[in-house]
This record gives C-alpha cells, structure tokens and sequence, in this order.
C-alpha cells in the first residue's frame, strides 16, 4: 500500500527527521490559510499515487496566500496522469543547493534490505544512474543485523559531505530502518534529499509502501487499503482477487498468477483480446468463485468467460458449484468456456455436467472455443 | 534419488487440524508419504486421519524421532513462529505452503534458516512432489509421473499444467518443486538447478517462470558462468502482461530493466536454454532434445 506524500512526510516528522513545513488541504481556502500562517513562498503539490507528477504538471509554487489559493483551484480536481488530485500539499519551499537521493527497499534477490544512495536525486534517476552507474552507492543490510553508523560516514563520504553532517546522516538512515521496521514498509525513499542553501538536509519529497500481507498488524493503514484501485479493483482485492483491467472482450478467470498469466498469453496468440483478467488465488470455496464469475459476467466489455482452473488447494467441485450459483442468480446468458482439472476433478464434472455447462479438458481446445466464441 | 523429498521422507504437518491441513495430510496419506505427526498448540492428543497430534514440535519428535521434514499449513500471522520453531527443534527441510505472509516476517525466517543450513521452501508454494516416492504439498498427486525431468517453478498450477503435458509426451518427474511466488523465498532456482545438476536421476530440467523479479535472469547468468551441464527448457508466463505499477525508484534502479518477459527470454536463449511459447510446447521441447 502506498502512502500519500503528506502521510509520509508526517510519519518522517514523527521519527524526527527534517522535512519542509507544511499541511495537507482539500479546498483553496485551507490553501490560502496554510500559506498564511507559513508565510514565505510555498510549493502546492498534487497528492496522487502516480510517479512523475511533477512533469506532468502536479506541482505547482506561489509566492503569496492568494496565488496558493489561485494554485490550489488549478490543481483541485484536476487529472494528473488520469488520477484526480483531491489533496494538495502546501508547504514552504525549500532552498535548494544540491540534490541527492536516498532509499531502502527490500531486495528479493539477495534477501535482504538494499540501502541506495545517489548523487543524482530527481525524477529521473533510475535513468539517470544506469548512464552513471558511479553515482550510485549500494549497500547490502542483512535484515537481522540492521543498519550501523559505518553507513552513515560512506554516504557522507559518497555525498562529499563533511564530518559534521555523520551524525545527521546516521539520524536519516536510522529513523529509515526504524520505520521500515516499525511499518512493515518495503519502501523508504527521499528522493530528492536536499542540501540547503543554509547546508542542512530536508526531506522535499518522501515515499513509503507498506507491505500489503503486513496491513493486519496496522489498523491505522487496514482502512484505507484500497484507495489507490479503482471501484472494481477493490471490489476484487476485498475478496482476495487479483485483478486486472485489459482492452478485449474475453473474461478470464484462473487460480494462481502464473496459470492465469499462461492462459492470457494463450488467448493473445490464438488472436483473442482479453478484457480482463482475474486471479481467485489458492483455495477459493463456493462463494469466492461465485463472486468472481459475477465480476467477470457483469462486466459490460466481457463477451465470453473462460475459466481455467487446475485445481491444487482449491477444490473443482467448490469451483463448479460456484459457476453454477453465479449463473443461477445472475441469469447471465454470455457464453461461458468452463476447464477444470486437479483435486476432485470427477466431483466438479458431475456438477457441471448435471446443469448441463460443457467442460474441457484441454487448455488448448478452451482457449481456442473462447476465441472462436468471442469474435462470433 | 530425487531432490529435497523421497521415500525416506518421515513428515510433521504444522497446522494439521486446520481446514486445509487435515485436508492434505489426507490426500498425501493416501498418496503414500509417510506423514507421522501433526502440531497444533491446544490440540494434542487428537488424531487427524490417524496422525497422532502434539502441541509442540519439540514432544512430536521426541515421540517420532525418524522426522526429518515439516509442511506449514498455519495461518500467515503465525507462520513465522511456526518456521522458528521448527529450526529450533532441528528440523531440516520446511515446506511453506502458507500465502500471504508478511514481507519482514519472510525476511527474517529466510536468513535464518540459510544460515543455519536449513532448507526452506516457499512461503506461498505447491510443495514438492518427488512422483512415486513422496508428495509434501497441496499439487494433485495423480497429474505427475515418476520419470527423469527436473522442474523447478515459481507458480503452482501453471507447474501442474507443464507436469502433466511432460506426462502427456511420455516423460515423467524426478522432482517437481515451487519454489513460492512471494518476493523472497527460501529456495531459489539456482539453489535447485544445483541439487538438479547433482541428482543422478534428473536427466532433465524444465525451468517456469514468470515475469517481475529477476531470478530467471540470474539462472541465466549462473549457467552462463558454469556451462550448461544437462538439457534445460524454460517457459515464463507473461508473454502480453500489461506492464505493471511502478514500486517507487528503488524498485526500477535495483532491477534495471529486468523482470520482463522479452529480458528473461533473451537471458535464457543466450546461453542456450530454449524458451517455449505454449505449456505444451515444453514437451515437444523435451522429446526434442531428448530422444535421439
């Protein structure tokens, strides 16, 4: 789950690390009354979960009340990268002399926690950093050790920042781990990192994603998990599916991400177009299926419905029953290309069959009827 | 031989009165594993199947000596426990089928349990199947065969769908093993593409994958190093994923521009590892280079 900037900048400030004053507004009025009371020029920014939001117009700066609240009507309500702004960020504009960056993000690779430091703080840094590899510093933390004060000299040093910025860095990076930890986040980034015109460091933009299985040991986060999907995105991940919007007209329904994403390839190169794609994942009794079968078939672009289901955990026959009450209470009369192997197989037959849906045996000969179905 | 599981295979179920513990321990009793106990703390003395259940691990063994692998069927928030516990009582290969565990809490398992040599597999796996020896997992036993290909897999079904079009060809399994699809898992594919590569009875490796990440990536580069020393075929599912949300920079800079399908294809087919299209171009693939 990603946090909005202003959240992050809270929880920052909370761990004691510097970032520019400021608050959250919903209206142009609260925008006024914030660059008020800052009273120095400020910088309005776009709260939207979208990368980039700087260049594509997000942020916005004003040298008095009024031209906040003048920004803050621009920015309420409008699209930044499709996303509506419904909260801008005032704060006082910081004085900028370099830009750097600084991040800790779990690394699956080597299983462990990758601190990353640059030179080249920005929006574009991953580019940035692949032209020039030497203004990237990694350092590799194992999880159960933790960071340790060394860290803070070498980014110092990397920075070519003197001795007196140690301890700052090493207040940076510890308050990092700390919320990692204490958030179960996947992410801590700053980028940029600022030096100042009066040679501190401010946080000027803050990111943290926290992990969603973590969201249980959060209340405060459990509540707003799903903010950042869209209506039908939501509805699917509060029933524990995995959801995805595409162009075509054929419904895909499948358990587990790998066998979902095989069967979409499939259906692209058979010459079909997938209209979505929904994973019910392992397990799934009657009534999750039932649910996703009733996404799938009220969808107004889904013309066919594959579903594709090789059952391991999850139990054919719950998955046939499921089919058949979804099609019982919706009425729907879509064609539906029903494949279903695995752990009871004969069971999820005889259902099926009994309420006369055909069913296939081989993927290929599913995919191809879905297809054929979905041009017809 | 067979990897990681075989006949001499003596398992604890974790999690064994639950709805879907009770459930496998079922299936894989009737698929012959030898399971000889089962923990859930407050349940001893019941039986599930006719599994004698403790509350500890550390009373299971001391009844049951002879076990030497568990499979966790607990649920997510106390999957953690679960791992320490069975490291703590020596245990040496654990099978994670358990999804939706906590980042930080896999984090710290993982490490520790490679540091101290124990074999995890998973979190969020199949198990693993060695056809006709043992099934410790939740894969529908009668879709594989004994036979000689290696399969290693990030995803669940999709390893069920490939196993059985390499059964349908004429093949079968020496191992087939899911590594888990969460960002960290105990085992990954270069772990066992080397147990593989040691296996006498693995002629074969067919490797699935998936895109995101770059663990295909760095099998790639591991072969690269070390030559290609069996028959390898890869499949990675994704082909026409929409690309997905961004995870911040760090995410970007750290893979720097792994992860999708056209990468781990060209990874692949650089050190000779040809890459099927369909499931079941994986067997035409196999009989391919296979049978002379």
């Amino acid at each position: 789950m990603k946090l909005y900037e202003y959240e992050a900048k809270e929880i920052a400030r909370k761990y004691g690390l510097p970032v520019p004053d400021g608050y959250p507004a919903s209206t142009p009025e609260e925008a006024y009354e914030i660059a008020k009371r800052l009273n120095c020029e400020v910088a309005i920014k776009s709260q939207v979960l979208v990368g980039r939001r700087g260049l594509a117009g997000g942020i916005k700066f004003a040298k008095t009340p009024e031209e906040a609240r003048e920004m803050a009507t621009r920015l309420l309500g409008s699209l930044i990268r499709g996303v509506p702004v419904e909260k801008i960020l005032v704060e006082r504009k910081a004085c900028i002399s370099r830009e750097y960056y600084l991040s800790l993000t779990v690394d699956r690779s080597t299983r462990s926690i990758a601190l990353l430091a640059s030179t080249l703080g920005g929006v574009e840094i991953e580019e940035l950093v692949k032209e020039h590899p030497e203004a990237l510093m990694r350092i590799n933390i194992d999880p159960s050790i933790g960071i340790k004060p060394y860290m803070a000299r070498w980014i110092a040093e990397f920075f070519g920042l003197g001795k007196d910025f140690w301890g700052k860095l090493w207040n940076f990076i510890d308050s990092m781990w700390r919320i990692m930890r204490d958030l179960d986040a996947e992410l801590v980034e700053f980028n940029p990192l600022v030096l100042t015109c009066d040679n501190d460091l401010l946080a000027v933009d803050a990111k943290i994603i926290v992990d969603d299985n973590s969201l249980y040991r959060h209340k405060e986060f459990l509540e707003k998990a799903f903010r950042e999907y869209s209506e039908l995105e939501a509805l699917a991940k509060q029933h524990g599916f995995s959801y995805v919007e595409l162009e075509g007209n054929i419904g895909i329904l499948c358990n587990g991400a790998g066998l979902t994403m095989a069967t979409m390839d499939l259906v692209k190169l058979f010459g079909g177009e997938p209209a979505n794609f929904l994973d019910i994942g392992g397990g799934a009794r009657r009534e999750r299926v039932k649910e996703a079968v009733k996404i799938l078939l009220k969808h107004p672009k889904v013309k066919v419905l594959l579903v594709n289901i090789f059952g391991g955990i999850t139990r054919c026959d719950e998955v046939a029953a499921g089919i058949v009450e979804a099609l019982e209470e919706i009425g729907s009369t879509k064609p539906i290309v029903v494949r279903l192997l695995g752990t009871n197989e004969e069971e999820g037959r005889r259902i099926l069959e009994e309420n006369k849906i055909p069913m296939y045996n081989e993927l290929k000969e599913a995919v191809l009827k879905a297809v054929e179905l979905s041009k017809g | 031989m067979a990897i990681i599981i075989d006949k001499n295979t003596r398992l604890l179920v974790q999690g064994i009165t639950g709805k879907e513990g009770s459930f496998h321990t079922k299936l894989m009793l009737e698929y012959g594993t030898k399971v000889v106990a089962g923990v859930t703390p407050g349940k001893e003395g019941q039986q599930v199947h006719g599994v004698p259940v403790y509350n500890t691990i550390k009373k299971a063994l001391k009844k049951h000596p002879e076990i030497n692998t568990s499979i966790i069927f607990v649920p997510a928030r106390f999957t953690m426990d679960a791992v320490y516990e069975a490291i703590d009582a020596g245990i040496e290969k654990i099978i994670v089928i358990t999804e939706g565990v906590p980042l930080w809490d896999e984090l710290m398992f993982v490490t520790h349990a490679r540091r101290h040599g124990v074999v995890i597999v998973g979190p969020n796996t199949p198990g693993v199947i060695s056809p006709g020896k043992a099934k410790v997992g939740i894969m529908p036993g009668h879709v594989f065969k004994e036979g000689s290909i290696g399969v290693v897999s990030r995803s669940g079904t999709l390893t069920y769908e490939i196993s059985r079009e390499i059964v349908r060809v004429g093949f079968g399994e020496s191992t087939v093993i899911g590594i888990g699809g969460d960002p960290v898992t105990g085992l990954d594919f270069i772990d066992v593409y080397k147990m593989f590569l040691e296996d006498p009875e693995t002629n074969a490796i067919v490797i699935i994958g998936e895109i995101g990440g770059d663990a295909e990536e760095r099998l790639a580069h591991y072969i690269r190093k070390h030559g290609l020393e069996k028959p390898v075929i890869a499949y990675v599912a994704g082909m026409t994923a929409p690309p997905g949300k961004r995870m911040g920079h760090a995410g970007a800079i750290i893979s720097m521009g792994m992860g999708d399908w056209a990468s781990k294809k060209r990874a692949f087919e650089d050190v000779g590892v040809p890459v099927a299209r369909t499931p079941w171009e994986i067997g035409e693939l196999l009989r391919k280079y296979l049978v002379k």
